[in-house]
Formats: C-alpha cells, sequence, structure tokens
C-alpha cells in the first residue's frame, strides 16, 4: 500500500505534473491570453507589498535556480569537475536556507496582507489564497529539511534526489524506488513541488513565464529611436515677445 | 491561429524588410492583439440622446450599445453651426454626464415595483377576500394598520411586488382618495418638465384627468426670481449662452459658470480670449473668479448693497452729471421711469403710493377701457399728462394700443423722465423712504447710525384728481434718484455727491456692509456703464443660485436688474440679465400644455404652488420664527399687519392671488351634486356657501384631516432628499415617522397664534396615506416611500429636452430596452390609469367637479383687483374671479381615465391652443395628428388622434407648438398683432413650412422656430436673448405699465418696504437655541447649500464614480480659521445642527471659503456613508434638516397685472440662504449598523 503511494507520487504523479503543466499552460494561453498576468494588487495598496514582494520574490527566484541547476546538473558533470557532494551540500545548505529565509518572510508579510486588509481580501480569489499558502508550507518545509540534511552531509541524499529527477526526465520509469527511503519531510516536500506544478497553470503563477516574453526584444531595436532635440537655450536665453504695455 | 505557433517564429529569417535608410522595418509578427483594443471600442449601435436632469445643460449625447448593453457616452458633436462670427456649440457635456451610464447597471438601481412589506402583507391578506377600492378602504378605516406601516417609513423592508399589485394599490387609493375627500386630496410633485417633458406629461395628465393637483417646482426650488415677473411680467427669460459671446462686459454675480454651467463655459473662455472683461462677484474664491479681471468677494448675504453702490455711481455719472443718449432714450421708452406715482399722506409724511393712472384724473384722459389700469406720465410734445400706450389697460378689452410706440392716444409723444427742472415742478417736498440697513444681527455689519426712515427731497407737480382734489405726483425716475441717496441740488438730508460719505446708496457704505473696497465698486460700475454706452447695451450679468436664495432675494435681484435697465442692456444682444437657474424654459411649452394638463378634455387643471402647500402640510408653519413685523417697512400704510406668515397665505388664496391645494373643505364632487340638488348654478353655489361659511376653503384648517393630502406622487424628483427645506418637518408631520426636529411649535413656545388659520394643540402625525415614488435609483425620497416603481433611465426612453441655455430641442432615445422590470413614465402611468379605469366603474362615475382658480396672469381676469379688498372681511362683495377664485365646473369621466389617456381630446378643436394672452386655431394640426399618429378605433376617445407611445406623445407636442411647427408660428405672431397692431408675422414666416418631427431631432438637434410666447428671436443676425422682441419689436413688457417696471405700487408691496429696491439684510430666524447649543468647541456658520461639482446637477449623488472623486459621500465646507478656532481637521466628521434638525459630515478645511459661512453641497444622499446624528440618535440628515421654509407675504400678491399667479411663475418662493447652523467636531462616529427594525418577513 506505502508503496503504491510511493510510486504514484514518485513515478506517476511527476509525469502527471509536467502534462498539466505544458498542456494546461498552453490551452490558457491560447485561450484566455489575457488571464496570463500576475494580478497586482499594488493598486489597491502598497502597504506591506513592496518589502514582502521583494523578499518573497529575491528569495523564491534564489531557491527556485538552486532546486533547478542542482537537482538536474548531471553528477558525472559534478564528478568531471572535481566538485565535492559535501561542498556542493554545503552551498544548498547556506544560499538555500538564507534565501529560502527571505522568502519566508516575504511570503508570511504578503499572507498577513492579504487576509488581513479587508481591500485586499475581498479581491482575492480562492487561488490568489491557496498558491500562497502552499508556497508558504513548501518554505517552512523546505527549510526543515536542512536541519535533517545537517545530519548527513556526505551528500548521498543529495545524489539520490539528482538522480531521481534526472531519471525522471530520462523516462527510466524505476527511477521511483530511489527516493522511498528518504525523511517523511523530504517526501513532502517533493509531493507539494509537484502539486504546486499542477496548480501552475490554473494560478497567477502564470506569471514566471511571462517573464521570458518580456519585450528584450526592446532593446536591440533597429535605429527608429524617436529623438527628441534639446533645447537650442536654456529657457532664461530664450528670446521672448513681451506685449506692448 | 494559435497565439502561442505564432510567437513561435526563432527558425523565421530574421531579414526584414527595411526603408527610410534603415529607420523604419516591415515586421512580420501576429498582430492579432491589435483587435483586443479594437473590441473594447467597437459596439452595436450608437444612439442619441441626452441627460434629463436639472442642470440646464440638455447636451446631445451619443449612447453606445454593445450586446443590449449600454457601455458608455460620448458627446455628439453635430449641432447646428451658430453663425460665421460666433463659437460653435461645441463641446458640450461634463465628467458628470459621462459618468451617467453607470447608473443602469449599478446597484443602487430600482428592479422591480417594491411595496412597503407591511403594507404589502396587509394588502394581500385583505385582496383575498376583498375586492381592491374596498381593501384600500378597509386599510384606512384602520389607525391600527395603517399606523404600522406610515409609522415606518424610511426603514426599510420593501419586498418585491408585481406591477399588478403596485398599479392595483395606487389606483384604489387614488379613488378611495377622490370619492372619500375630494380629488384634490391626490398631489403629484414633479419638477422641470424642460428634461423630460413627456415623462412629467405622463404623470400630470393622470392626474389632472382624474381632478389631482400638479405641484409647482421652480417657486419651490427657489429658482423662480420673483423679481422676473415684478419687473417684466415674465417667469424667467435669459440669453442663450452663446450670447456672453457678443457681450463687451460680463459680470458674473454668485455664479459659478464653470463649475455648475460646464457645458457653456467655453462662451465664457471665448469672451475672453475675444477681449470681452470680466469681473466676478462672490464671497468665496470659486472656479469662476479665477476667470474675472477682478474679483469682488463680497460679504455673502449682502448683494443688494453692492448693486445699490454700482446704482449709485451709474445714475451720478451716466444720467445725472452727464445724461448718456443712449441710456436716457432706452428708459424712456422700455422703463417706468416717466411713469407718475402720487404721493401719499402718512402720519403727516408724505410716501410713495400708487401710480397715478387715468381713472384718477378729472375725464379719465378719455379712456372708457380699463382705465383704471393706464398709467400716466408727462408728454413733452403735448406739454400735458396722457395715458401712454402699452399699459396692461390697454392689453384686455381693446386692440391695437397695446404695443410700445412712443404715442398716446394715437399722438405721438416724448415722455419727461424727471421734474427736475425749476420749470417742470410745482413744489420740493419730503418724501419718506424706508431703510433696513440697520436690522442687521450676527455676523452682519450694523449700520445703526441711519434711522430707519430716511425722509428726501423730491420734485413734484400737484394735479387735480377726480373730485378736485390735489394730488402731488412725481415720476418714477426722480422717486428712484432719492432712493440712490444722490444729490441732486434740491436740498435735503440723506443725499450725497460724494461717493466717500457713509450715506446709504454710496460706494463708501457699501464697503462697511460688503467688505468690498469703494474704489473697486466704482470701477466695476464706471466700467460696466462705459461699456453699455459705446456698444448699445451689451453688458451683461450672469447669476446663479446664490442670490436668489436668499430671504430678501427681489432686492438683490433689483438690485442688479436696476443696473442693467439703466444702462440699456436688457433686450440688447450681448447684454442683459442672465439668469441662469434650473432648466425652466420649456421650449416648445404651448404645443405640451395640452398633453401635461389634458387640456384637451377639460380646463382648468388643478395647479399648486408647492411652498405654501408644503409650508403648510408639513406644518412649519407651526414652527415660524420669523414674524411679520420684523419685515414690515417703518412706512407701511395702515393695515391688519401683524398676522403670522401663514395667515397671508391664507388671504391671498382666499382672494383669488394663490391656488389652494385642497380646495375646499367639503368633496368637490359632493359640492356640485349638492349644488345640483339645490338646482343652483354651482359657482354661485359656492360663493354663497363660502360667505355664509357653511363652505369652508382647506388653507383655513390645514391639520384638520378633512384637508390633508392623501396621495402622493413623486416623479422624476428627489424631494425628499434634495429640495424638501424643512426635511424632518416633512418626517414628522407629512410622512409620520422619525424625524430629528428639536424646535418647539408656537403653542409650546407661547408664541403669538395665528389669526386666521384654525391652531390645532397636537399636530397631526402622518397626513398621507399613500407615497409613491418613481424612480431609476434608491433615492432618498425612494427609501421613504411606500410603493416604489422602477422608471426607464435616460438612455431607455424616448422624450424629448430643452434648455434656456441653447436654442435646440433634443431627443432622449431608447438606446435599450428598459433594463430589468422598469418602464418609462408614460408606460407607468399609462399602466395606473389603465388600473384605475378597470376597478373604478360603479364606485366613481361620470362626476362633477368644482375647480378653485386663482386670478391668473397673462388672461383677462389679471386686471381683477385694483384695491386690496377681503370679502370675508366684508370689504367687498365675493364675486368668483374677481374678487375671489372662480368657481369652475369640470365634467369628469371616472371610466374613462385611460381611454382619454391614450387620445387627443376634442376641446382643442373647439376652443384651439394658446398661451400668455394669445390664442389660436389649431384644427389643422389636430387633423395633421389624425393622420400621422392615427385615430382610435374604439372605447370613450374613438376618432380622436392616438396617443399611445411616448413618441406619438412627442409628436403632439412638436405639432402644436409654434416653436417647432412655422406654421403656427406664423398663427401666433399673427394673434399677437391684433393685441399690438404692429407686424410680427416676420420673425417667422420664413419657416413657416417647417416642421420638426421626432425623427428629426432624432437626427439632429433642430433650432427652435421663433415664437411670440418667447421674448427672444431666432435668428441668423443675433443671439437668443430675452426681452429682444419688446425692444425691437415694441411688444410691451406684461406689466402693469407694459415696461420694465422698477418701482411696485401695490399695496402690499409698500407695506413691506418694496416699492423701490433697498438693500435688505439676511433675516433672522433664530434657529440656535439656548436649547439645542452644546457647550464646548462649537462654530456658529451661515449655512450655504450651492450647487456641486461631484454629483449630477442638483440631485445625483450617489454615483460612485464621482462619489470617488470627493470623499465618498457627504461634506461641508469650512473655512481654515473657523476650523482652527474649533479644533476641526481636515475630513474629521462633523455635525451640524440647529433647532430644524442634525446632519453629519465630514469636514473639508480650505481656504476658498469665507470665514463664517459653511459651504454644504446641495442633495447628498443621506443614503450614503452618513452615520448618525449625536443630536437626534437618528442617521444624519441631508442638507434640508437644517432648513426650514418660510414664505413673504409680497409673493402672495395676486390678481394685480403683472404680479398675478401662474404655475411656475409666480408666487411664495422656498429661500434658504437666511440660516444658520452650529458645527461641532463630532466625538463618536456611530454608523447605526445594529440591524433594520425588526424585520418584515416576505408578505406571504
Amino acid at each position: 500500500m506505502l508503496h503504491d503511494i510511493d510510486f504514484f507520487i514518485f513515478g506517476v504523479m511527476p509525469y502527471i505534473a509536467l502534462t498539466v503543466l505544458i498542456v494546461g499552460s498552453v490551452a490558457r494561453y491560447e485561450r484566455d491570453p489575457y488571464t496570463w498576468k500576475s494580478s497586482s494588487s499594488q493598486l489597491l495598496r502598497r502597504k506591506q507589498l513592496i518589502w514582502g514582494s521583494i523578499f518573497f520574490h529575491v528569495g523564491i527566484i534564489t531557491v527556485f535556480g538552486g532546486h533547478l541547476v542542482g537537482l538536474f546538473t548531471p553528477v558525472a558533470v559534478l564528478d568531471a569537475l572535481g566538485v565535492p557532494y559535501v561542498a556542493k551540500q554545503w552551498l544548498a545548505v547556506i544560499l538555500g536556507g538564507t534565501a529560502g529565509i527571505i522568502s519566508l518572510v516575504g511570503a508570511t508579510m504578503l499572507i498577513h496582507r492579504r487576509v488581513f486588509d479587508p481591500r485586499i481580501w475581498r479581491h482575492s480569489s480562492f487561488a490568489d489564497i491557496g498558491i500562497l499558502v502552499l508556497i508558504w508550507l513548501q518554505l517552512l518545509i523546505g527549510l526543515a529539511t536542512i536541519t535533517l540534511t545537517l545530519q548527513h552531509m556526505d551528500g548521498v541524499e543529495m545524489v539520490r534526489f539528482m538522480t531521481w529527477s534526472q531519471s525522471v526526465v530520462l523516462l527510466k520509469v524505476n527511477a521511483w524506488a530511489m527516493v522511498v527511503d528518504v525523511h517523511w519531510l523530504y517526501k513532502t516536500h517533493i509531493f507539494l513541488g509537484l502539486l504546486i506544478t499542477i496548480l501552475f497553470p490554473f494560478t497567477r503563477l502564470v506569471h514566471m513565464i511571462s517573464g521570458f516574453a518580456a519585450p528584450f526584444r526592446y532593446l536591440m531595436r533597429p535605429g527608429y529611436q524617436i529623438v527628441r532635440s534639446r533645447r537650442q537655450k536654456p529657457l532664461a536665453e530664450r528670446k521672448t515677445t513681451t506685449p506692448a504695455e | 491561429m494559435s497565439h502561442l505557433l505564432d510567437r513561435l517564429n526563432f527558425l523565421q529569417s530574421k531579414e526584414l524588410e527595411q526603408f527610410s535608410n534603415g529607420h523604419g522595418q516591415v515586421t512580420r509578427e501576429n498582430r492579432d492583439w491589435e483587435d483586443t483594443y479594437r473590441n473594447r471600442w467597437r459596439h452595436d449601435k450608437v444612439v442619441r440622446s441626452t441627460h434629463g436632469v436639472n442642470c440646464t445643460g440638455s447636451c446631445s449625447w451619443k449612447i453606445y450599445v454593445k450586446s443590449g448593453i449600454v457601455t458608455w457616452e460620448t458627446q455628439q458633436t453635430d449641432y447646428p453651426r451658430t453663425r460665421p462670427d460666433l463659437p460653435n456649440h461645441e463641446p458640450r457635456g461634463c465628467a458628470r454626464g459621462a459618468s451617467y451610464s453607470w447608473y443602469l447597471y449599478s446597484a443602487n438601481r430600482v428592479k422591480n415595483p417594491l411595496v412597503r412589506g407591511r403594507l404589502m402583507k396587509i394588502w394581500r391578506k385583505m385582496r383575498e377576500t376583498m375586492e381592491p377600492i374596498a381593501a384600500w378602504t378597509k386599510l384606512q378605516g384602520d389607525p391600527v394598520l395603517r399606523a404600522s406601516y406610515v409609522e415606518n417609513r424610511g426603514m426599510g423592508g420593501f419586498v418585491r411586488a408585481t406591477w399588478d399589485e403596485a398599479t392595483e394599490i395606487t389606483a384604489a387609493a387614488n379613488a378611495y382618495t377622490a370619492k372619500t375627500y375630494g380629488p384634490d386630496r391626490v398631489f403629484g410633485f414633479s419638477p422641470i418638465p424642460a428634461m423630460s417633458m413627456v415623462s412629467y406629461a405622463a404623470g400630470s395628465r393622470y392626474l389632472s384627468l382624474m381632478g389631482g393637483v400638479c405641484m409647482s417646482f421652480y417657486d419651490w426650488y427657489c429658482d423662480l426670481p420673483p423679481a422676473s415677473p415684478m419687473t417684466w411680467g415674465e417667469q424667467t427669460d435669459v440669453p442663450e449662452s452663446a450670447d456672453w459671446y457678443n457681450a463687451g462686459y460680463l459680470l458674473l454675480w454668485g455664479s459659478n459658470v464653470p463649475q455648475t454651467r460646464t457645458p457653456d463655459a467655453h462662451f465664457y473662455t471665448e469672451a475672453r480670449y475675444k477681449g470681452t472683461k470680466s469681473a466676478v462677484i462672490c464671497p468665496d474664491y470659486s472656479e469662476a473668479a479665477k476667470f474675472g479681471d477682478v474679483w469682488l468677494n463680497a460679504k455673502q448675504g449682502t448683494d443688494a448693497a453692492l448693486a445699490m453702490a454700482f446704482g449709485h455711481v451709474i445714475l451720478r455719472e451716466f444720467h445725472l452729471d452727464r445724461q448718456t443718449e443712449y441710456f436716457e432714450d432706452y428708459v424712456r421708452k422700455y422703463s417706468d421711469f416717466p411713469m407718475l406715482v402720487q404721493l401719499d399722506q402718512k402720519d403727516g409724511h408724505l410716501v410713495p403710493g400708487r401710480f397715478l393712472r387715468a381713472d384718477d384724473l378729472a375725464g379719465k384722459l378719455g379712456e372708457k377701457n380699463n382705465p383704471e389700469w393706464k398709467t400716466v406720465a408727462f408728454d413733452e410734445v403735448s406739454d400735458s399728462l396722457v395715458s401712454p400706450n402699452g399699459s396692461v389697460g390697454y392689453r384686455w378689452g381693446e386692440d391695437g394700443e397695446w404695443n410700445l410706440e412712443e404715442k398716446a392716444n394715437t399722438a405721438d409723444t416724448r415722455l419727461k423722465l424727471s421734474l427736475v427742472l425749476d420749470e417742470d415742478h410745482d413744489d420740493v417736498v419730503a418724501v419718506d423712504f424706508p431703510y433696513f440697513g440697520g436690522q442687521t444681527f450676527g455676523q452682519f455689519n450694523t449700520d445703526a447710525e441711519h434711522p430707519d426712515i430716511l425722509t428726501r427731497n423730491i420734485p413734484v407737480k400737484m394735479i387735480k384728481g377726480p373730485k378736485g382734489k390735489k394730488i402731488a405726483v412725481a415720476t418714477v425716475f426722480d422717486l428712484f434718484c432719492a432712493n440712490y441717496g444722490l444729490d441732486r441740488g434740491l436740498g435735503g438730508d440723506w443725499v450725497t455727491n460724494d461717493y466717500n460719505d457713509q450715506m446709504p446708496g454710496t460706494p463708501a457704505w457699501a464697503e462697511k456692509i460688503t467688505g468690498v473696497p469703494a474704489d473697486k465698486i466704482i470701477h466695476v460700475a464706471r466700467e460696466f456703464a462705459d461699456n453699455a454706452e459705446k456698444t448699445t447695451g451689451k453688458s451683461m450679468i450672469i447669476i446663479g443660485a446664490a442670490m436668489n436664495h436668499w430671504y430678501h432675494m427681489d432686492m438683490n435681484y433689483r438690485g442688479v436688474i436696476n443696473m442693467l435697465v439703466m444702462c440699456g442692456c436688457v433686450g440688447q444682444s450681448g447684454g442683459g440679465w442672465a439668469h441662469y437657474v434650473g432648466q425652466e424654459k420649456l421650449r416648445p411649452q404651448t404645443g405640451w400644455q395640452p398633453l401635461a394638463f389634458g387640456l384637451d378634455w377639460s380646463r382648468p387643471p388643478r395647479h399648486m404652488n408647492s411652498t405654501s402647500a408644503w409650508y403648510a402640510h408639513s406644518d412649519q408653519w407651526r414652527y415660524e420664527t420669523l414674524e411679520a413685523k420684523e419685515i414690515l417697512s417703518p412706512t407701511a400704510p395702515d393695515g391688519d399687519w401683524d398676522i403670522n406668515l401663514i395667515d397671508y397665505n391664507i388671504r391671498a388664496e382666499r382672494m383669488g392671488w394663490l391656488p389652494s391645494a385642497p380646495q375646499l373643505k367639503t368633496n368637490p364632487l359632493e359640492v356640485a351634486k349638492s349644488a345640483k340638488a339645490a338646482g343652483k348654478d354651482i359657482s354661485a353655489y359656492v360663493a354663497e356657501n363660502l360667505k355664509s361659511g357653511d363652505l369652508e376653503m382647506s388653507c383655513e384648517d390645514p391639520d384638520n384631516p378633512a384637508n390633508w393630502p392623501r396621495n402622493l406622487f413623486v416623479w422624476r424628483s428627489n424631494l425628499l432628499g434634495s429640495s424638501g427645506k424643512g426635511h424632518e418637518y416633512f418626517l414628522k408631520h407629512l410622512l409620520g415617522t422619525d424625524h430629528g426636529v428639536m424646535g418647539k411649535d408656537l403653542g409650546q413656545d407661547g408664541a403669538q397664534l395665528p389669526k386666521e388659520a384654525v391652531w390645532h394643540k397636537d399636530a397631526p402625525r402622518g397626513k398621507l396615506d399613500l407615497l409613491v415614488t418613481i424612480d431609476f435609483r434608491m433615492s432618498t425620497t425612494c427609501v421613504y416611500s411606500d410603493i416604489v416603481l422602477p422608471t426607464a433611465s435616460w438612455y431607455e426612453k424616448d422624450d424629448m429636452n430643452t434648455s434656456d441655455m441653447h436654442p435646440f430641442i433634443h431627443p432622449l432615445q431608447a438606446a435599450v430596452d428598459p433594463a430589468y422590470e422598469s418602464k418609462s413614465d408614460w408606460e407607468i402611468f399609462k399602466a395606473i390609469a389603465k388600473k384605475f379605469q378597470e376597478i373604478t366603474p360603479g364606485y366613481l362615475e361620470k362626476e362633477t367637479d368644482v375647480v378653485l382658480l386663482p386670478i391668473l396672469h397673462d388672461t383677462p381676469a389679471e386686471i381683477a383687483q385694483d384695491q386690496v379688498l377681503d370679502w370675508k372681511k366684508g370689504e367687498c362683495d365675493l364675486i368668483p374671479g374677481k374678487t375671489a377664485p372662480a368657481f369652475v365646473t369640470v365634467e369628469r369621466d371616472y371610466t374613462a381615465i385611460y381611454d382619454r389617456f391614450t387620445a387627443l381630446g376634442p376641446l382643442l378643436d373647439k376652443l384651439g391652443n394658446g398661451g400668455k394672452g394669445i390664442s389660436w386655431d389649431t384644427q389643422t394640426e389636430i387633423d395633421n395628428l389624425s393622420a400621422l399618429n392615427g385615430v382610435q378605433l374604439d372605447g370613450a376617445a374613438a376618432g380622436r388622434p392616438k396617443i399611445e407611445t411616448a413618441i406619438d406623445a412627442c409628436e403632439v407636442i412638436l405639432m402644436l407648438a409654434p416653436e417647432t411647427n412655422g406654421e403656427v408660428a406664423v398663427k401666433a405672431w399673427h394673434a399677437l398683432e391684433k393685441a399690438t397692431g404692429r407686424e410680427h408675422a416676420h420673425l417667422a414666416e420664413g419657416e413657416q413650412h417647417n416642421k420638426i418631427r421626432f425623427r428629426d431631432i432624432a437626427a439632429q438637434p433642430r433650432k427652435i422656430i421663433s415664437s411670440p410666447t418667447w421674448s427672444g428671436i431666432e435668428s441668423e443676425k443675433v443671439s437668443y436673448n430675452a426681452g429682444y422682441t419688446n425692444v425691437h419689436e415694441l411688444i410691451p413688457w406684461r406689466t402693469l405699465t407694459g415696461r420694465q417696471q422698477l418701482y411696485q405700487d401695490h399695496l402690499w408691496m409698500r407695506a413691506f418696504g418694496e416699492g423701490l429696491m433697498s438693500y435688505r439684510p439676511p433675516v433672522d430666524l433664530k434657529t440656535i437655541t439656548a436649547d439645542v447649543l452644546d457647550d464646548g468647541d462649537t462654530l456658529v456658520l451661515n449655512f450655504i447649500t450651492p450647487h456641486q461639482k461631484w454629483g449630477i446637477h442638483s440631485t445625483y449623488t450617489d454615483n460612485l464614480l464621482m462619489l470617488t472623486l470627493n470623499r465618498g459621500g457627504p461634506v461641508v465646507w469650512i473655512s481654515e480659521v473657523d476650523a482652527k478656532s474649533a479644533g476641526i481637521k481636515d475630513n474629521d466628521w462633523i455635525e451640524a445642527y440647529n433647532i430644524n434638525g442634525a446632519l453629519t459630515a465630514r469636514a473639508v478645511v480650505s481656504q476658498r471659503i469665507k470665514e463664517g459661512t459653511a459651504f454644504m453641497y446641495h442633495a447628498q444622499e443621506k443614503i450614503v456613508n452618513t452615520p448618525g446624528s449625536e443630536k437626534t440618535g437618528n442617521r444624519g440628515g441631508i442638507h434640508n434638516s437644517v432648513t426650514r421654509t418660510t414664505m413673504k407675504p409680497t409673493h402672495m400678491i395676486g390678481g394685480y397685472a403683472h404680479q398675478s399667479y401662474g404655475f411656475n411663475y409666480y408666487g411664495t418662493v422656498g429661500s434658504n440662504r437666511d440660516e444658520f447652523v452650529v458645527i461641532r467636531k463630532m466625538k463618536n462616529v456611530d454608523w447605526l449598523d445594529n440591524g433594520a427594525t425588526p424585520a418584515v418577513e416576505a408578505a406571504e
């Protein structure tokens, strides 16, 4: 029974998550392109948003990037470069831990604002609140796993997760067995991660992708820039016509 | 095809075609996103409509409809052009108008018929066993049941009803009331027909067919300037805004043009660009103030003093020291200056008396027809007394000499203006003039150094009266100059030729009262007159409501009018009196009247002046704090003047001066039956029984249940949230619900009780059986009603709209069908009429009604009473229509109300149509309407032209009115030619074949056609300007003298010291008593209620788009200095109160406001963001919670040529600016959010 659950979560769910992520996002983009946005509540109230948002985003982007690089860099590459696992793990703990804490502080501010500011509360959808709470939990659990990680600094567990993630994308169907024995906190963290991935297309999280669609090309546009010439002389020196007294 | 695939173009060639040397390139990316923006502004259709609001804007708007929903509106830009040298009318419109579409789908929309829950429950129960009228009878007969819903008015608890139920209750109540008390107990209040004339006509037609009472608005709103009918015999006639551009000098006096006349303000700007000079007079630093070359911030309420000083300078420099040719010629021909006034003895002194009439002279100057109504002047040509053409005596009973030609009895004349030269007068006598400047209180500057009677020297001629008695007579001009304190070398006191003397009338004197420096006064006066001289009268004064809302508004206005007449500005394009208050100009008036008042079926309708009616029926008279002796002139002739203000009104009604509603204590349907049973003529029967006391007039006992108004319709109006002065008294007595009245009545106060009105120790509460309000939004009035009917908004109905600000006639059109269950006003009253016709047979049949008709202006009856005699006191006999109202028999068919409502009746064929004293045959138009609208095939109106739809109704108006049917215009001018003996038809002949239809105005606003109904003309040469035809066509003003009348000789005018204009300070209403005044930081401020910036004119302040722009709810503006002294900071919650009631609002603390005043923009709904009042414990009130109506006896005068009653034309006005309030910061802001009164279960 437990194995069935493990099989589902670590063997099947990743594919469901990736499928929903891709198909769902494409469908949403095709059907409702104008819902593809961050739904910022800055117009309603700036209070607590600016700091909360900056903390949250700086932290979460670091954490997210760390996970991507950490999990999907093939072990062989690490070995080839001669990076010790311990060093990598320390890097993950220190960088990820700090960023995670910053992000958690930001997320807490944002949740507080969203729930206790009546104006924001009334404008919030179930999904807005739900996804924020999920991420907050995920951050908390992620930080909690650091305590476990610190107990085995040999990097074995880390390599397990790397192998598992890479196996998933390489369609190695038995990969799920690799993470069956890890601590339940790690498992919960992975489960929530997959859940968030599934929910991604149905929430404001889609704005993560809009970042890539930002009009960077504008910076490289050809030279049809509108140029305003400067006034020839400072105002005071311009020739004025005074009306006849 | 696919948003995603279209973007996956990484593999496409990046080579793009370039041009302009690489500065431009042709891209190939997907452009579908652009459609989003196209769709945003894409719509299915655009429909022309406008906003049916009392703002005088009457702007043409494009209403955009998309998928059956009104999405937005923008300004139309297709007005007919003006003239080559004039700016066009566009842009017209304002931000408030652009926000209107919000209402259509807002939460505040009334979506279904609503009935007060308790009433609905009782009604449904009773209807299980009873027929409608029987059910209503039972309900009204049970005081407990009646009280159960009456006492809960305004406390929520509406339930949905069907149209069938709601109209049934209404019709049953109307029928019951007509049968039990009389149809004149059914009242209807709806203002400003011009803003949606068919919607107005729907209700008034229903009421008029059943005998109900149509209530006036213009006087009640205090927008009617009584000075206008006094001076010109005209309700109000003003230049169109385009004419501002023609002015050389614009004086803005208390009018905030950019804020309250936004669509027209561009003409002001354009005039300034052209070079027109402008002075702005207002106490606050208003938006208009910054347009002016000079801003004179006179103290509020002292404008008459300023006007007097202006006049002093103008007279001195342009009439006396130097006689300006144009001015002198103008006043000789067009004013009463040359007319002679008799000087009467009073306590050994002389005072100005009546105009000398032909009748006062031996031989009567040969005048046989109306010699007592023909005024007299000296003629320089024949060197004798003459009766010049044009006085009212020439208007009635003879033809051809009612004109302003310089003639008398066919001989040429040149009238003498002044007797000041030695050879012209027989004597110089001392004449008493009243002076009121010392009667001030509170913050107004006292002028105690002058006595209340100023005796001045006047040159007079002694002439022989009929019995050889010597009479001293003086010209109006000589009295006028003395009144302004001008020294003319005749010696004596109280005159000066030094502007710096502290003498009533001088600039130095005015400086002390108004705070405006004397040199500025002199400067502006000179510029104003100098410009008028150089341009032959192109100096204009634009006035808003401000000055007219003071108790002594006539003085302010007459002061202004005097300036204009002295400078020959009235009737000249670019000049004159531009009073823009209320959309009073119903251009196609004579076409509309038959439709609106059912004149096609029966005449006369019942009209009532609202001020007197509400004063009586909301029992505000029981709390009167102003006594007649406080306003009486020290020079008043002997008489019984020490009576209460309501007593004056009762006398006025009795003498036929003012209308009555209800009229007789006995049901008029019963009166007619009794008269028939006695075999007597009905009129004679009523006269006889009134004299014997067997019949009584209702006005004498307003608190007697037999005389209560029982049913009230309110439509197109927010009576209880906006115009209802004395709001809390309405709630207490008329409605019978919770109220905030804190004062005591006369009985409790031990004050003088009325002599004419019956005093009941305990005042009634809840006079109305049923209050029905028809609106599209849940207004304050709706909240207090028993039945609320959802009406179509301005974008959902067909109707018409006109204004005084431009000469166009506009349509309102149904861009979409009425939303939810709403219907247009026309359809609503049709439905009520249908229900009425269904349920009344057997209860009411064909009945004979007796209507009391006051002596009306512009009818032959207007020259009724050259003496003031009261039949009840035995001073004269009761002669119906002469010394009392006429008693007119009207046949009603209660079984055919609906049939009559929907067809044009036969009376027009028989009696023709007309207005303002002329009439014409209109058979051609009736035939045309039969062909155009079709005829009814069956029913009581078979064969008559149909008026089924609102568009049919529009066609009736357009076809019958001279303004929209050139053929009728020519007929109307011919009718006038008969009276004046001059040719006028040329003014319309070019338009003879122009007939404007509804579809024409739907295509484009149309300019109206010149008609004798109005005193201006539509022409390619001049803009519309009031008095133009009087000056240029020599048509007399419709006054006693036929001229612009600056001297008022009626007994009551003289008694109250207003024969001539003078400065009268605000009156002390004594509303802040020790009982209500709290300790602590309080302010006592003058309470001013101007029109606002953030609501749709004077009525709609619940629009969230607008509220978002200004603090979201009620506000009161106060000055920084005052605020500081009471510890009030900007945006604090404050409470304003006096014995009339209390209101709550936020404070706006601003440098704009002059110390001593508080501004509360008119009509801020108490249903939005209004906390509870600490003072009353109820929810804070509206601006009128702290006001109470006070009437002025001079406005009641009737039966006296121009001072005769006309509906919305003359009569008592509801002033409110003399009010003071206590303002203090609120300690606890309690929103009273503790649930409604015990919930009423759903009616089932």
